[in-house]
């Protein structure tokens, strides 16, 4: 079957333990997480897990149907890449008398529409956030002047559909 | 007794309240107030404070010591799977929480209710590699419906309720919650309200009438439909329905091995088990039939053989409470959710009254064909060892097919299910999805005190009894009348059946050197025989049901016998094996 990179969406409790029960779940099926981000999501109380794997359509969906049945999920999505709206950040820190040696790296961050976060006597810290590709490129241009410290993100999303948690969550304390 | 009184909880939903009282007897009384009268389980270290409770509660609440808390985990799932309750295990951090994992998988796969309470080191010791602390919360939680740690005293009365409403709520399924010791120390002042929901969690979808009216449609125009049932049916209580069901509609009726109680055995349209050492009509037919109505199972490969094969030519319908095991490994034409007492009973009325004699002649034919070569010398063997099937007929007679049987696991387990006749629901205790060795034994402890009024047979392999032996002590304190029944061919006999069909007979591990099964029942004051003779089986199986008294029987069986027929791993239902 065709693979694809999905974007897993996971709406929960803010519990703690609930990230080693979604993650086993990927475990389980011995599917590697590429990259995520838990963060607090559109309604109070409720969190947003943001898991991006690569894998078929079919495996992608009967996880999200055994990640949506633990007890403290409430709605789980997943989306291919052209249905969301998505990014990364990465932060680079490097060696200041770069900035002040190098033309290259002035215009590495203009191109690149980075920004310049702090600045000291010894290393200044560039930010950027954009698609993997774009913040490859980024990497790749300056890779040569040497990188004291990287870090990236992982992917945030919106969907381009919408996605009805304040609904479930009504109709839940319905049937109560 | 305890100094504070407790208003008796009469009122199931009423709010139970007392003053300032330590976390450990305020388990106590969430577990009264659940109902509960019965544990299983092993004192230690990090739960001692509810342990001295229970010393303080033993009139209303008794504690079985089991000889090991895998024990105590398989006695709480034989209680729960005749009585329909919650069991319930116990056991102290550390060693014995890891100890609880087998059984927690057991349940966990087996959707079996129970509630697991260890006892964890105290909250400011978390972390440090405390003596006798192990992430139980982390180690159980691929094999938990839910689980949660304790940290505050304030918190067992909400959680222990949760805990139970999601054990035996939708698929029920077990639960761990693990209680530091300052928590069941520390005091509060306590309230209980059970639990009626919670927000993330919806237990049992809503039947969708559209899908029950189309799936109505396809049974009504189906020439040669055909049913197989699971647990589903015996969890959501839908045994009446589904008989309504079969009689209207007519159509024969398979079952999976935990399926089997949820339809009397000699009913005319039952036709018998699926699986890799089902029936033959059945398995053969799954691939002839054109329209496959899967009720409250999961098609489980055990089941389903090669999936590129099983059903290709037929519709399917599935009836099912939980949405992850729609087009999880077949697909459904139709999906039915819900709990299956409701979504047959919706069925039922459109549903046209039929028979399809010509098509259930098919399974008639098969059988014939089954009996000549497999079960007529499985159950009435002329050669001179004594066969499983034997004992376990000469067993059917003496209850008039009205016992609980526990199996554990191996050939003995499938030619029980195959063989054992069953007249009630909640009688076919077996590890299905785990294939637990070990099961049997405390499981039937746990049958028997769940059903006091019911026979319960165990019905154990030489291999699988050296597994949870230690709990024959269980027995003999509580002098818990269950029969024993070891079907001793000296061998691992279902692996060895493995390795003389698959892996050209080099027996690797598979002769079992075993002891004296009669003396060690002796040792532990069980009235106990052994017999090895066809001229002994009737007498003897009908003393050892007449006994009022736990009873063990060693049965020397036939060394080498396999269990056919047989799907082959990886080859087609209809291309099961006969020889
Ligand atoms: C705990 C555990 N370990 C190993 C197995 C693998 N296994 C399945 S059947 C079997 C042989 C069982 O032998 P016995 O209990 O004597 O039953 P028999 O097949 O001879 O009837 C084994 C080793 C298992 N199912 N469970
Ligand atoms: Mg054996």
């Amino acid at each position: 079957m065709e693979k694809n990179r999905y974007t897993v969406s996971v709406y929960s409790e803010n519990n703690v333990g609930l990230l080693n029960r979604i993650s086993g779940i990927f475990l389980k099926r011995h599917i590697n997480i590429e990259s995520l981000n838990v963060s607090k999501s559109e309604i109070e109380n409720v969190s947003k897990f943001t898991v991006v794997i690569f894998t078929d359509h079919e495996t992608a969906r009967k996880i999200v149907g055994q990640i949506e049945k633990q007890i403290e999920v409430i709605k789980a999505y997943f989306h291919l890449d052209d249905e969301t709206i998505y990014q990364e950040s990465v932060l680079f820190k490097i060696d200041s008398s770069l900035l002040f040696d190098e033309r290259n790296i002035q215009n590495i961050i203009k191109d690149c529409n980075a920004t310049i976060v702090t600045v000291s006597r010894d290393f200044f810290v560039l930010a950027k956030t954009g698609r993997k590709f774009e913040v490859d490129e980024m990497y790749d241009k300056l890779k040569p002047f040497g990188i004291m410290q990287f870090v990236r993100s992982g992917r945030i999303a919106v969907t381009k559909a919408e996605m009805p948690i304040s609904v479930l969550l009504a109709e839940f304390k319905e049937n109560k | 007794m305890n100094s504070n009184t407790i208003k008796e909880n009469k009122t199931p939903n009423k709010k139970i309240e007392t003053m300032n009282i330590s976390g450990a007897e305020a388990i106590i009384h969430c577990l009264l107030a659940e109902g509960v009268d019965l544990i299983y389980g092993y004192p230690g270290g990090a739960i001692m404070p509810v342990y001295d409770e229970l010393y303080k509660f033993q009139d209303r609440l008794t504690h079985i010591l089991t000889r090991h808390e895998q024990g105590a985990t398989h006695a709480a799932q034989g209680y729960a799977r005749v009585s329909g309750k919650v069991g319930i295990a116990m056991a102290t951090s550390g060693p014995g929480a890891t100890n609880l994992v087998t059984g927690l998988a057991d349940a966990q796969i087996d959707s079996t209710p129970m509630v697991c309470i260890t006892g964890q080191v105290g909250s400011h010791l978390l972390g440090s590699d405390a003596f006798q602390e192990t992430d139980i919360v982390g180690i159980s939680t691929p094999v938990t419906k839910w689980n949660y740690q304790i940290t505050k005293a304030s918190e067992i009365p909400e959680i222990l309720a949760k805990a139970f409403y999601i054990a035996k709520s939708g698929r029920p399924g077990p639960v761990l919650i693990d209680i530091t010791k300052d928590a069941q120390f520390d005091t509060f002042d306590f309230s209980y309200e059970k639990c009626t929901g919670v927000r993330s969690y919806k237990p049992v979808p809503k039947p969708n009438t559209n899908a029950i009216a189309e799936a109505a449609k396809l049974i009504n125009e189906a020439k040669k439909p055909m049913i197989v049932f699971g647990q589903g049916v015996i969890l959501g209580e839908a045994e009446a329905e589904l008989k309504q069901f079969v009689e209207k509609a007519g159509i024969p009726a398979a079952w999976t091995i935990l399926g089997v109680a949820a339809m009397d055995s000699e009913h005319p349209l039952n036709v018998g088990m699926v699986g890799m050492h089902g029936n033959y009509a059945p398995n053969v037919l799954t691939n002839e039939c054109d329209l496959l109505i899967a009720i409250g199972m999961r098609f489980d490969d055990r089941v389903t053989g090669n999936l590129e094969t099983y059903a290709k030519q037929a519709k399917v319908i599935h009836f099912e409470i939980d949405p992850a095991e729609i087009n999880k490994n077949v697909t459904s034409d139709v999906a039915v959710l819900g709990n299956s007492k409701e979504t047959l009973q919706l069925i039922l009325p459109l549903i046209d009254k039929k028979n399809h004699d010509e098509w259930h002649n098919e399974f008639k034919k098969r059988y014939d064909i089954e009996y000549n070569e497999v079960i007529k010398n499985d159950i009435k063997p002329t050669k001179e060892g004594l066969t499983m099937g034997e004992v376990i007929e000469e067993i059917n007679i003496a209850s008039k097919n009205s016992a609980v049987i526990v199996t554990d696991v191996g050939q003995h387990q499938m030619i029980a299910c195959r063989y054992a006749k069953f007249n009630q629901t909640k009688s076919n205790i077996t590890s299905g999805g785990l294939g637990t060795m070990g099961f049997a034994l405390p499981a039937a402890i746990g049958a028997k005190q769940g059903a006091m009024d019911r026979e319960v047979v165990a019905i154990i392999g030489d291999g699988g009894y050296q597994m949870t032996i230690q709990e024959l002590g269980v027995i003999f304190q509580h002098n818990i009348p269950v029969k024993i029944v070891v079907l001793n061919n000296d061998h691992l006999g279902m692996v060895r059946q493995w390795q003389e069909l698959f892996f050209e007979k080099r027996y690797a591990s598979t002769v079992m050197v075993n002891p004296d099964f009669v003396k060690i029942a002796e040792g532990y004051h069980i009235e106990s025989k052994r017999i090895s003779e066809r001229s002994e089986l009737k007498n003897t199986i009908k003393e050892m049901m007449a006994s009022k008294n736990p009873y063990f029987l060693e049965v020397k069986v036939e060394k080498e016998d396999n269990v056919f027929p047989m799907i082959p791993t990886g080859a087609s239902v209809s291309d099961i094996r006969l020889k």
